[in-house]
């Protein structure tokens, strides 16, 4: 108890010595001198409280449109017509002069007593109308209309008794007279706690709010604070906040950094040059048709050195290979398109360095581009990860430890290699990390050694260079339980706001 | 990449040995290839694209065999000379000027058999050959032709012969225009007025190349014992050893291979031609490369596991295979044979210096202090439509389109502004303030660079609620330019997509950095907005090189 009322809020203290009193929620509005949603404010924290029980009742409610609100100050029209009948024929003229009815309520009136069988009529040149017996005693006791009409209005209609429906009905039927409309009514319970409570005289004088006021003057001194539900949820607030897929590229990024290696940069819009031939892929090689590769219009600019591309493509040239054995086509490798893949800032990192800048080790993590319709499983851009290390003395045992290592770091322990075929590495190799939740091996991108096809033309020397080239859509994916890969851009600002950190 | 479907029963025999299902999986895997599937009496296996002469049954196993030590080595195949000619016209020279020819005896076709070939028939051509467009096969049953051969160019009406899978006579024409192989097929020979044909010394057509074959010479039946095989197209060293891949397969089958002359205008060549070719293997080369000191003797093992021969420092390479260039080439087989799974993982002591993109550092830098005014990181693909980038922003502005784009995504944003409107308008269900931010690239025609497209990183901010204004939006620049310890000042002028008299560029140092403004509601209409939003747009390399030069 004392617990409860230190922790009373000013508003519970106003409404909590009413509820003795009053139980509806206007009522106690009225007699705390609050308005309405304060109140309920007040009864919300206090039910939850535990001091009382909110009952929210819908009610059905009987009240008077325009007309009725006019037919119960001046009487209902028939009526007056009746009163203003006799037990001569008067013709609807008169009638209408003396009761100052307009024509459709006149005819509407005449219908109505007509059926009670009040009146009397003669169609002869003009309508005529007397009072007949039944009319008479009509006036004299009055109709059910006009009773259900004195009543005190809003009625509850669930009230409305038996005797009162035929009146009821009849007045419903005609336009503008009563209304029928749904009400809610807050009514609250005392509970036993809230019944001591209500009855027990609280101190209105506690601190709410502590404010500069009161510091500079003093005013707290010796006084009460009220004690705040400190368990209470509070409404939410955001962070500013990275774009959760930039948030775990750089976690990638950071690994790399940490290796020891240097960040790669350069265009989206690259030459096949660069992006294929530079690499060594044969000019009819499929991926180069146009359902997998983004193409534009126009012609590229080649480098210096394109025609020693040209040459180990055709004889391989100085490189000790037999290269593809067919004429380099120069229209093919002038072609732009959008990078297939960060490869490509390998091949133009190599070109420039020097023998003195080995070893040298670089990497990427950056986007790019292949040819496909958007579902939940394909995206048109998508970031990879990217690394070579350039080194006389590197070989494969290196590559396999580069990659274990990267892998660790990204939560998967066990790398395994298997054979596998890409146009510019040799050994080439397909890298499969084990998933420690599915228990399985999953296949996350190519790997290998630059053939030397590669090297020499952009290098000038031979060396052995280490590469890879991994996606890494689904690790970032299956971080965040995202199914469909689209929602990795997908922009909902209320998911981006609630979605946990990359935390690893 | 293609996938083949092996008999498994068919398989083991060819193989000589039965693996245990786990290790079976294990080696095929290991022997680089893909596996798919192992279910019941079918395995299914992915081929890649450097080893056409796995597409087959035969192929594979002969691979396989020698990669699990069954049979190792350089396998030979006698080849008899027929004394069979044909006969290549000088007409035919600019349509499609290469034959290779052989002869195969005494094969025994039964429906498997024929399944076989046709699957490593359709294999090849959609590979190796590239559809059909570097080369084309054709097998014939030698019982109906008579010798010698002709390889020449019709007149597309003269040619007159019924094609498989028809009832009727055809002309070339009708054959392309018709058949559901010529309509398949028909750009190939799109514009030509002649096109290739096969045909005997009886002036039967045997078959219209690359297309299909004569019903009457062309079809081969479980009655064919010996059959004509041509590898025609424009290619012609990478026929010569598409023809070896098929001949040894024939003579795994049980067939006698048998060579014919072609004889050109110019020259005769012998085809097939199955002696290997030699390259010199450096074994210092080879373990410098894997990380391994491998003695010559265990390199001669390893390389005959791969199916290769070795001589004196020489490895002899199977007549079959298309994939070595380069004795790299060999030092990969080396090392599948060594097994992908026996490297150890090192790391080796070398250091070297990490460092991070500067212009990155810039981006990261900007991330947080826009992070620390409670905004919201968004990220939008570089491809959109056409009609955000010009319509939506009132902007008359030339944009680069892409040329094939598969889906609606076909021009590269010249602007991050139309991404973040975008980002607003699939966010109305959501609560406001919408503040946003996007650092990314935008690209712009610009004929000095390599490509001709332009690209800058730049960073757009937009506020969108019931209140925001210019204010505001000043606000932020106003934060973050003097966070970077820069100065700026607005000059007003108008800017597409912006209220006029309420847009501005912002100046630093006498460059124009960016814009910002209040969007326009007829913007803002096009985009089905109905909360207002303010903007600016700032070009990061141009800012970049500005702190640089401070």
């Amino acid at each position: 108890m004392e617990s409860i009322i230190s922790k009373l809020h000013p508003l519970e203290r106003s409404v909590l010595p009413v509820l003795l009193k009053e139980k509806e929620i206007s009522a106690i509005a009225k007699l705390s001198n609050l308005q309405e949603i304060e109140v309920m404010r007040a009864l919300q924290w206090l039910e939850n409280k535990n001091v009382l029980k909110i009952n929210v009742d819908k009610k059905k409610i009987v009240d008077l449109e325009e007309n009725g609100i006019k037919y119960k100050k001046e009487g209902l029209p028939e009526k007056r017509l009746l009163q203003s009948l006799t037990e001569e024929f008067q013709s609807l003229g008169e009638i209408a002069k003396k009761t100052r009815l307009s024509t459709e309520e006149l005819n509407a009136c005449i219908g109505i007593l007509r059926r009670k069988v009040a009146i009397e009529i003669d169609k002869g040149k003009d309508l005529m109308l007397k009072l007949g017996p039944q009319g008479k005693k009509l006036l004299k006791d009055g109709s059910f209309e006009e009773k259900f009409l004195t009543k005190d209005f809003p009625l509850d209609f669930d009230l409305i008794q038996d005797i009162d429906k035929f009146a009821f009905d009849e007045l419903k039927k005609r336009k503008g007279l009563l209304k029928i409309e749904e009400k809610k009514t807050t009514t609250v319970t005392l509970t036993e706690l809230g019944k001591k409570l209500a009855s027990t005289k609280i101190d209105g004088e506690v601190i709410n709010r502590l404010t500069m006021g009161m510091l500079k003057t003093g005013s707290w001194k010796g006084k009460n604070f009220r004690a705040y539900d400190v368990e209470i949820n509070v409404p939410k607030v955001y962070r500013g906040k990275k774009h959760f897929v930039n948030e775990a590229v750089e976690y990638i990024k950071r690994i790399w950094l940490e290796l020891g290696f240097k960040e790669m940069s350069g265009n989206y819009v690259q030459s096949a040059f660069w992006d294929l031939d530079a690499l060594f892929v044969p000019q009819d090689h499929p991926a180069r048709e146009m359902q997998d590769t983004f193409y534009l219009e126009g012609k590229a600019k080649l480098p210096k050195f394109w025609e020693k591309v040209k040459a180990v493509h055709e004889n391989g040239a100085n490189t000790g290979s037999k290269g593809w054995q067919y004429t380099f086509s120069k229209e093919e490798t002038e072609k732009v398109l959008l990078r297939t893949h960060t490869t490509v800032l390998s091949a133009q990192t190599i070109s420039n360095l020097k023998k003195e800048d080995l070893p040298a080790k670089f990497f990427s993590v950056n986007k790019v581009f292949r040819n496909e319709s958007l579902d939940w499983k394909h995206l048109f851009e998508f970031y990879q990860v990217e690394g070579i290390v350039i080194d006389p003395n590197a070989n494969m045992k290196h590559l396999k430890g580069y990659l274990r290592e990267f892998y660790k770091k990204m939560g998967y322990p066990n790398v395994r290699m298997r054979p596998a075929h890409f146009p510019y590495t040799e050994p080439s190799v397909e890298v499969d990390v084990y998933h420690p939740i599915k228990k399985q091996w999953v296949e996350l991108g190519g790997a290998g050694i630059f053939r030397p096809e590669v090297v020499k033309p952009l290098l000038g020397f031979e060396c052995p260079v280490l590469a890879w080239g991994q996606g890494m859509a689904r690790i970032i994916a299956e971080y965040w339980k995202i199914t469909d890969i689209r929602d990795l851009y997908k922009n909902d600002l209320k998911q981006i706001k609630e979605m946990k950190a990359w935390i690893k | 990449m293609p996938t083949i479907i092996l008999n498994k029963e068919v398989f083991e025999k060819l193989v000589g040995k039965k693996l245990p299902l786990d290790q079976l999986k294990d080696r095929i895997s290991m022997l680089g290839t893909d596996l798919e599937k192992i279910e019941g009496n079918e395995i299914e296996v992915e081929i890649f694209p450097n080893r056409p002469d796995l597409l087959s049954e035969q192929g594979f196993a002969r691979a396989f065999s020698s990669f699990i030590g069954v049979k190792t080595g350089l396998r030979k195949y006698d080849v008899k000379k027929s004394g069979l000619k044909v006969y290549v016209d000088k007409n035919i020279k600019n349509i499609r000027p290469y034959t290779v020819c052989a002869i195969i005896r005494g094969l025994k076709f039964d429906d498997e058999k024929i399944r076989e070939i046709v699957q490593v028939q359709e294999k090849l051509h959609t590979t190796f050959c590239r559809n059909r467009k570097k080369a084309a096969i054709g097998i014939y049953p030698l019982e109906n032709i008579k010798m010698p051969i002709y390889f020449k160019a019709m007149k597309s009406k003269e040619i007159k012969f019924r094609p498989l899978e028809s009832e009727i006579i055809m002309d070339g024409l009708q054959i392309l225009s018709k058949h559901p192989k010529g309509r398949d097929y028909a750009h190939l020979l799109e514009g030509l007025e002649m096109f290739p044909v096969f045909m005997d010394s009886n002036q039967e057509i045997l078959s219209l190349t690359p297309i299909i074959n004569s019903h009457l010479t062309g079809k081969v039946t479980k009655k064919t014992k010996d059959i004509f095989i041509e590898f025609s197209g424009f290619d012609l060293e990478a026929q010569k050893v598409g023809l070896n891949m098929l001949v040894t397969i024939f003579a795994e089958m049980g067939g006698k291979i048998e060579s014919l002359e072609v004889i050109y205008p110019d020259k005769t060549i012998v085809t097939p031609n199955l002696t290997p070719s030699k390259m010199k293997l450096d074994l210092t080369y080879v373990n410098k490369l894997l990380g391994l000191s491998l003695k010559e003797k265990e390199v001669k093992d390893l390389l005959e596991r791969m199916g290769y021969g070795y001589e004196k420092e020489e490895v002899l390479v199977p007549a079959y295979r298309v994939d070595i260039l380069h004795q790299v080439d060999l030092a990969e087989d080396i090392a599948i044979a060594y097994g992908y799974e026996n490297f150890e993982e090192t790391i080796p002591n070398v250091a070297t210096i990490g460092e991070e993109n500067s212009l990155e550092k810039l981006q990261n830098k900007i991330r947080d202090i826009l992070i620390g005014l409670r905004l919201l990181e968004v990220k939008n693909y570089h491809l959109i439509t056409n009609e955000d980038l010009t319509i939506k922003m009132q902007s008359k502005n030339k944009v680069v389109a892409l040329k094939n784009s598969l889906g609606e995504h076909n021009h590269l944003r010249n602007s991050i502004l139309p991404s973040l409107l975008k980002v607003l308008k699939d966010n109305q269900h959501n609560e406001y303030p919408q503040d946003i931010f996007e650092l990314g690239r935008t690209f712009n025609f610009d004929k000095k660079e390599e490509t001709g497209v332009k690209e800058e990183d730049n960073l757009a901010i937009m506020l969108c609620h019931d209140k925001s204004d210019y204010t505001e939006i000043k606000q932020v620049l106003d934060a973050l330019i003097s966070a970077l310890g820069l100065e700026y000042k607005i000059k007003e002028s108008n800017q597409n997509s912006f209220i006029s008299g309420r847009a501005g560029e912002i100046i630093v140092q006498n460059t124009k950095i960016g814009m910002i403004g209040e969007i326009s509601p007829e913007v803002l209409e096009l985009w089905g907005l109905v909360v207002p939003a303010v903007a600016l747009e700032i070009n990061l390399e141009t800012i970049f090189k500005i702190i640089i030069s401070n």
